[in-house]
């Protein structure tokens, strides 16, 4: 699993990109209520605004960490946003994307190094 | 952040977990490791403990010893029926200015030989001076420096503090009552702001961790943040002063005009002789331009204070904006209240907010969001 600076995490999976938010991240965020998802084939930027997610407290954009093309959203969180905060790292993903070049993710931070980040 | 004020209950919130912020000047506990949507629903289901002891506490007492000159003295800057005010019993009011906006709103308690208002935190020091100003010659001022207060709220509210204080069980809604305990003297209403039945307690400072503490071995007594006070004070249709009411705001617009007893509208035997009384008078005869609404956006993205309200879902200039919004936990959907223009106030009238440049369906819908329980 990687890590970004803005509290994503990212994992391969049948050669595509899965992307949530860490659980430092929905600690931060407390209780989620409502989440916005992308359209699934939305080609995007790295540091898009590809998902809206609010909290109690306020609202927060997610980026896109990478270049690539949205192709699968995890549709029914949206009607559970809730579940962010109970499993930010498992069954809370946002979306998986397919991207052009793997080594990409080899400048991203591995587990040890987003502990140290957040530390 | 040590130029920030404690409450006497400051170590209490940091034992118990609080994550502290600055409010009103004060380090204040935002939330407890329970979180913002649990202690909102622990407090729907079972009781609450709430420090607001960075609120004011003031008391008048009449130089004549006649309360009655307390109450005509504090009617020349509030438009609230003070005179009738029973002994025992208070009433919600506002401070009124020169333009008929809201300096402050507050609660004032008739105490038997004194007044007892409870006046917001932001506001205290102006509110006192504003008192000092005015009412002076007649009336001893007193703004309390030694006392907490804390309030109880929720269905088991009546029951935990009737461990400590037995008498509390035949107070109805508004009711204030002084009583001896082992923490002191302690002045109670069975008042509060979150919708539900419950009480406010004034305890002595020196008593407060004690008292608090007491509450808390309670079961089902959890500690509250402000987080939680503002989605159960929204969800109770009740005004944040400083959002939903201001200098600028009359009680009128504010949709308030419950508060004004008819003794002091036009015709009445004490009518008008309150700061802005033309402008208010006014408006309750002709209508403002603009009403303090309830608002239900459709779908789940909460419209937040700042959200623009339009008549349309495309073209046309905004005819309202939000002032509170937030998700309700116990509605289980986003809520909001704001300003639209009077033509656009009905229970039921489709309108339009525009979050992140997107124009979203919103309903205007009576408040309280959430039917409140007070024990009346």
């Amino acid at each position: 699993m990687k890590f970004t600076e803005e509290h994503e995490w990212l994992r391969v999976e049948d050669g595509l990109i899965v992307v949530g938010i860490t659980a430092h991240a929905s600690e931060q965020l407390g209780d989620v209520v409502f989440i916005e998802l992308p359209d699934e084939g939305t080609e995007v930027v790295k540091d898009d605004e590809v998902v809206v997610i609010e909290s109690v407290k306020a609202a927060s954009d997610i980026l896109a960490p990478l270049d690539g093309e949205i192709v699968e959203v995890n549709t029914p969180l949206a009607d559970d946003p809730g579940k962010v905060n109970e499993d930010p790292m498992g069954d809370a993903w946002f979306f998986k994307m397919k991207i052009e070049d793997m080594s990409v993710l080899d400048d991203l931070m591995d587990e040890a190094a987003y502990q140290k980040f957040i530390g | 952040m040590d130029d920030l004020k404690q409450t006497a209950l400051h170590g209490l919130h940091r034992e118990l977990g609080g994550k502290m912020v600055p409010f009103a000047g004060y380090d204040m506990p935002v939330q407890f490791p329970l979180g913002v949507m649990g202690e909102h629903l622990h407090t729907r289901e079972k009781a609450g403990l709430f420090d607001v002891s960075h609120m004011g506490q003031i008391l008048l007492h009449p130089k004549s010893g006649d309360l009655n000159d307390a109450m005509r003295a504090l009617e020349t800057l509030v438009p609230v029926s003070i005179a009738a005010l029973a002994q025992g019993r208070q009433r919600y009011g506002v401070f009124t200015n020169d333009a008929g906006g809201i300096s402050d709103d507050l609660m004032i308690a008739n105490r038997g030989d004194h007044l007892f208002l409870v006046v917001n935190a932001a506001c205290k020091g102006a509110d006192e001076a504003h008192l000092r100003a005015h009412l002076s010659d007649i009336c001893e001022i007193t703004a309390i420096a030694d006392r907490a207060l804390l309030a109880l709220q929720g269905p088991m509210a009546e029951d935990a503090l009737t461990t400590l204080v037995p008498d509390v069980r035949a107070m109805r809604f508004m009711d204030v009552l002084t009583v001896d305990t082992v923490f002191g003297e302690v002045w109670i209403s069975r008042s509060g702001y979150s919708g539900e039945d419950g009480f406010e307690v004034s305890v002595p400072n020196a008593a407060a961790v004690e008292f608090a503490r007491a509450m808390l071995a309670v079961d089902g007594v959890a500690p509250i943040g402000l987080g939680a006070r503002d989605s159960l004070r929204l969800e109770a249709g009740l005004c944040l002063y400083g959002s939903d009411l201001d200098e600028s705001t009359s009680p009128i617009e504010g949709n308030i005009a419950w508060a004004i007893q008819k003794v002091r509208r036009a015709g009445g035997e004490r009518a008008g002789g309150f700061p802005g009384a033309d402008r208010i008078l006014d408006e309750l005869k002709n209508s403002p331009a603009r009403l303090r609404v309830g608002l239900l956006p459709e779908g789940r993205a909460p419209m937040r204070a700042g959200t623009q309200i339009f008549a349309d879902a495309a073209s046309g200039d905004a005819i309202g904006h939000v002032t509170s919004g937030a998700f309700g936990p116990s509605i289980g959907a986003p809520m909001s209240m704001g300003y639209v223009a009077t033509a656009y106030s009905a229970t039921g009238t489709a309108l339009w907010g525009e979050v992140r440049g997107k124009r979203q369906p919103v309903m205007v819908a009576d408040m309280p969001f959430r039917a409140t329980t007070y024990k009346r």
